[in-house]
């Protein structure tokens, strides 16, 4: 009850941010030259003007800014998010279609680069300043500072081309007519590359973290206690040192919670994946303005229940912290 | 009233005989597609063909959408009243016959009969009459110009269309657009409701050899076999998917891992094309593609006082070497263009030589003459450049222009938008001295180029003469040509067009060029007629 209650008052907190964001960015995009009809003139090749005004008219771009923003908010305050020019559906429908690939995409990278980083920072801080430490440290910085791209086509040259282990792209077989578990493993399978892709990146910020927050940690008077008491050294790290030092790691996590939204858009070009992140690039690019009002809208939330719920894990982690409140 | 009465009469008389003519012609047509050169078997039946998109459209509906988009997906399934042969000249799809009247005013269509949609309903003159009056003439692109001076449609019995014109329609121009511009929509979904909105516009129902299943968006459009098309016995793969897969190197991967089968209208990388081309698994080629010509253009804003003296229009095309950017930027894949009209368009090309050759002296000389001679630290002036990005060619052509022009003196600032802006930006605002960007020709001047050079386009139509440009003598010859009837006089009014065109160069086209497919070798029956890209597939088919 108390954790509904701090909810709502969190959500409540952030109301006027989205506001300020959702009027910001509208403003913004008017600044853009172009509109969602040149964009579709530019798709179709070209066209005659009675029928870009006929368009303009669809699609309630014949009204002034200030009218178009009043609209829009006015819609938004019923939760209405309004018509996707691109789609010609609600945007909510079509957010909710893309939602569920970007969601699985970032979750398993985000799974994976948090178990990884723990387990490589582990070891690094465990062995160092020898090589398994530096290995680690220099694989982790090679990782950090190559494009995700580039480790995408790399994939899909070595797993998909020329060994075929994995699909080179899609979100699951086309028509295959999969359902239940077999769709489940197909999904899988071609998430397999995607995830890995975006997780190496962030792997190597979560093993740096690790790395030092475990150093710190193994220096404090409590682990010179346990080690006073005669424990084992993996029962130091596992039940001593690991929980305190998991702290800036969970920090970490909320704070790349939308950098890891952001960072999809790449990965699912590269892997054809129907996620929100293309569906955002290909707003900016047609100009749809409704449906990227809406991706932003949902990625606020998104990162705003990320946050809450990283706050509930610290208190898990560390009950100081939640006694303090 | 009378006359289109007496006249669609006659065309049916008329139709007995040419229709058989006709069917005839087409058996031997397919007849001749049924066997691959290459291939002695026969067709197979059965199997799934999967085509990459680079793009999404946002309708998939070919009666308010002219592009190659939409046609790649939906030409399967939606059919044009004509289509191009072979040989580039119409063929009858679901029109079987045509008859113009003598003074051009009346174009009358007898119908394929026995054609039902794929919900069951029976193909009739009315769906031909309501496509033309409510889609066509007012929400096609490129159509709502075709039919801006057609009246009405009469439909004197259920195989026969009428179409009456306020002005004369030549009819090669008419069947030529139609190919494109032809697609018929079942009246029965789009009555009463409104068109732009309707379901039928992402979910289309036609008559064609295949019928739409699923579109799961972003994703992929499936459409499987019509078992009662009306072209009996085909088509022979049972089902199409189109994935959309839009960078252009996971699309190679795809290709290369035969996850697709086939790639076209330049949906990939042109080295990746290039790349494919000595792989003995894919036929990389611009057959069967001949129909969608385009140019690299450069367009010249004659309100700035220097590009308003036709000189250095002319300076400005003969410092720009482009045999040398075909060869080094495009892999050799275009050739230098003659004018407007491409070489492809036998029936209108001038075989004229390319008119400005690569000289920077005379370019020097002509920007001497002009009076705009170099000042400080060898600058004559300088010009804003907009490139449309079309293609992934046009940045690299803008930059290529940027060095040309700098070397006789001009300096070029490139102003880098994406699509929608650089259109705005040039078309609407006018803020540009040099534009670079694509012009694809249609298969008629009339349908998609002379508005690139007539005078009187409302201000922000893109792709249209927004330069600041006129001249009376172009704009007669424009006139004259689109009502000319007779096919001699008409070529030769657009052969002195592109001579004056050429002449005062308010755009210059650089290049010609086709598109290219990268197809698997697996795939047979394709690229057998010049728009194949956007053709109907029905005799096309895949090895096991």
């Amino acid at each position: 009850m108390t954790i509904l209650l701090l909810a709502l008052r969190r959500l409540a907190a952030s109301v006027p941010t989205l506001l300020l964001i959702l009027a910001g960015l509208f403003l913004l995009l008017q600044l853009a030259p172009g509109d969602t009809v040149d964009a579709l003139m530019a798709q179709m090749g070209g066209g005659d003007p009675a029928t870009a005004d006929e368009l303009r008219r669809f699609y309630g771009l014949d009204l002034s800014a200030t009218a178009q923003l009043g609209r829009y908010l006015w819609r938004l305050v019923r939760f209405d998010l309004g018509v996707s020019a691109i789609y010609g559906k609600p945007v909510a429908t079509v957010i909710a279609e893309r939602l569920p690939v970007t969601l699985l995409l970032a979750g398993s990278a985000l799974v994976l680069s948090f178990a990884g980083g723990t387990l490589l920072g582990i070891v690094a801080a465990r062995r160092l300043d020898r090589w398994p430490d530096t290995l680690i440290s220099t694989l982790g910085l090679a990782f950090y500072a190559t494009p995700s791209f580039w480790f995408g086509l790399m994939g899909i040259v070595l797993f998909s081309i020329r060994l075929g282990w994995l699909p080179a792209g899609g979100y699951e077989e086309v028509g295959g007519g999969l359902t239940g578990l077999a769709r489940a493993l197909d999904i899988a399978r071609h998430l397999v590359l995607p995830s890995l892709t975006l997780a190496l990146v962030f792997l190597a910020t979560y093993l740096r973290i690790m790395r030092a927050s475990m150093l710190e940690v193994m220096s404090l008077d409590f682990v010179r206690t346990a080690r006073a008491k005669g424990m084992g050294e993996t029962g130091i790290v596992v039940r001593h040192a690991l929980r305190n030092a998991l702290l800036p790691m969970v920090t970490l996590v909320g704070l790349q919670a939308g950098t890891m939204l952001g960072g999809s858009v790449v990965v699912e070009s590269v892997f054809a994946l129907p996620g929100l992140g293309r569906l955002a690039y290909e707003s900016v690019v047609q100009r749809d303005l409704n449906t990227l009002l809406g991706i932003v809208f949902v990625s606020a939330l998104l990162v705003i229940a990320v946050n809450f719920a990283v706050d509930l894990v610290y208190g898990r982690l560390d009950p100081r912290i939640a006694a303090g409140r | 009233m009378m006359l289109s009465g007496t006249f669609s009469k006659q065309a049916l008389v008329m139709s007995s005989t040419r229709r058989d003519f006709l069917s005839a012609a087409g058996a031997v047509v397919l007849g001749a597609a049924w066997t691959p050169p290459a291939r002695a078997d026969a067709p197979r039946r059965g199997g799934v063909l999967t085509v990459q998109l680079n793009g999404e459209q946002r309708v998939l509906n070919p009666a308010i959408r002219a592009s190659t988009g939409v046609y790649v997906v939906t030409s399967k399934i939606m059919e044009p009243l004509v289509d191009l042969g072979p040989d580039g000249r119409p063929v009858p799809v679901l029109a079987t016959a045509w008859e113009a009247a003598p003074d051009g005013k009346t174009v009358a269509f007898r119908l394929r009969e026995g054609v039902s949609w794929h919900d069951g309903k029976p193909f009739t003159s009315a769906d031909v009459q309501f496509t033309a009056m409510e889609m066509w003439k007012k929400y096609l692109n490129y159509g709502t110009q075709l039919q801006l001076y057609l009246d009405a449609v009469d439909t004197p019995d259920a195989g026969t269309a009428v179409f009456r014109y306020s002005r004369p329609m030549p009819l090669d121009l008419l069947l030529r657009a139609l190919c494109d511009l032809g697609y018929v929509a079942p009246r029965h979904v789009f009555e009463g409701t409104s068109i732009l909105e309707n379901p039928a516009n992402t979910a289309p129902v036609g008559t064609g050899p295949f019928r739409f299943v699923q579109y799961e968006r972003g994703q992929y459009v499936i459409a499987e076999r019509n078992p009662s098309y009306w072209r009996q016995g085909t088509p022979y793969l049972d089902r199409i998917v189109w994935r959309f897969i839009l960078d252009k190197a996971a699309a190679a991967a795809a290709l290369e891992t035969g996850q697709v089968q086939l790639s076209t209208y330049n949906a990939l990388a042109l080295a990746d094309l290039d790349r494919l081309k000595s792989d003995s698994r894919f036929t990389v080629s611009s057959k069967g593609l001949e129909a969608n010509a385009f140019n690299n253009t450069l367009e010249f804003n004659t309100r700035r006082k220097e590009l308003a003296d036709v000189r250095v229009r002319r300076a400005i095309a003969h410092a720009v070497d482009v045999p040398f950017f075909i060869e080094n930027f495009l892999y050799g894949l275009g050739k230098p263009a003659t004018g407007p009209i491409p070489s492809s368009s036998a029936a209108f090309y001038p075989q004229n030589p390319p008119p400005y050759g690569f000289d920077p002296k005379k370019s020097e000389a002509l920007l001497d003459e002009a009076g705009f001679k170099r000042g400080a630290g060898g600058t004559r002036f300088s010009l804003k450049l907009v490139p449309i990005v079309n293609g992934e060619d046009v940045p690299l052509l803008a930059t290529f222009i940027q060095q040309s022009l700098q070397a006789v003196g001009i300096r070029v600032e490139i102003v880098n938008l994406d699509t929608a802006g650089a259109l705005s930006t040039i078309y609407r605002d006018w803020n540009f001295d040099l534009a670079t960007g694509w012009h694809q020709y249609r298969g008629d001047p009339a349908v998609s180029t002379t508005v690139w050079y007539r005078s009187g386009s409302p201000k922000g139509a893109p792709w249209t003469n927004q330069y600041g440009w006129q001249s009376d003598e172009v704009d007669r010859l424009v006139d004259a040509a689109a009502t000319e009837l007779d096919p001699a006089r008409r070529k030769a009014l657009y052969a002195t067009w592109v001579k004056a065109v050429n002449d005062e160069i308010p755009v210059w086209m650089l290049t010609e060029r086709t598109f290219l497919s990268a197809t698997s070798k697996r795939v047979h029956g394709d690229h057998n007629m010049p728009r194949w890209g956007s053709g109907d597939w029905h005799d096309t088919w895949i090895d096991a």
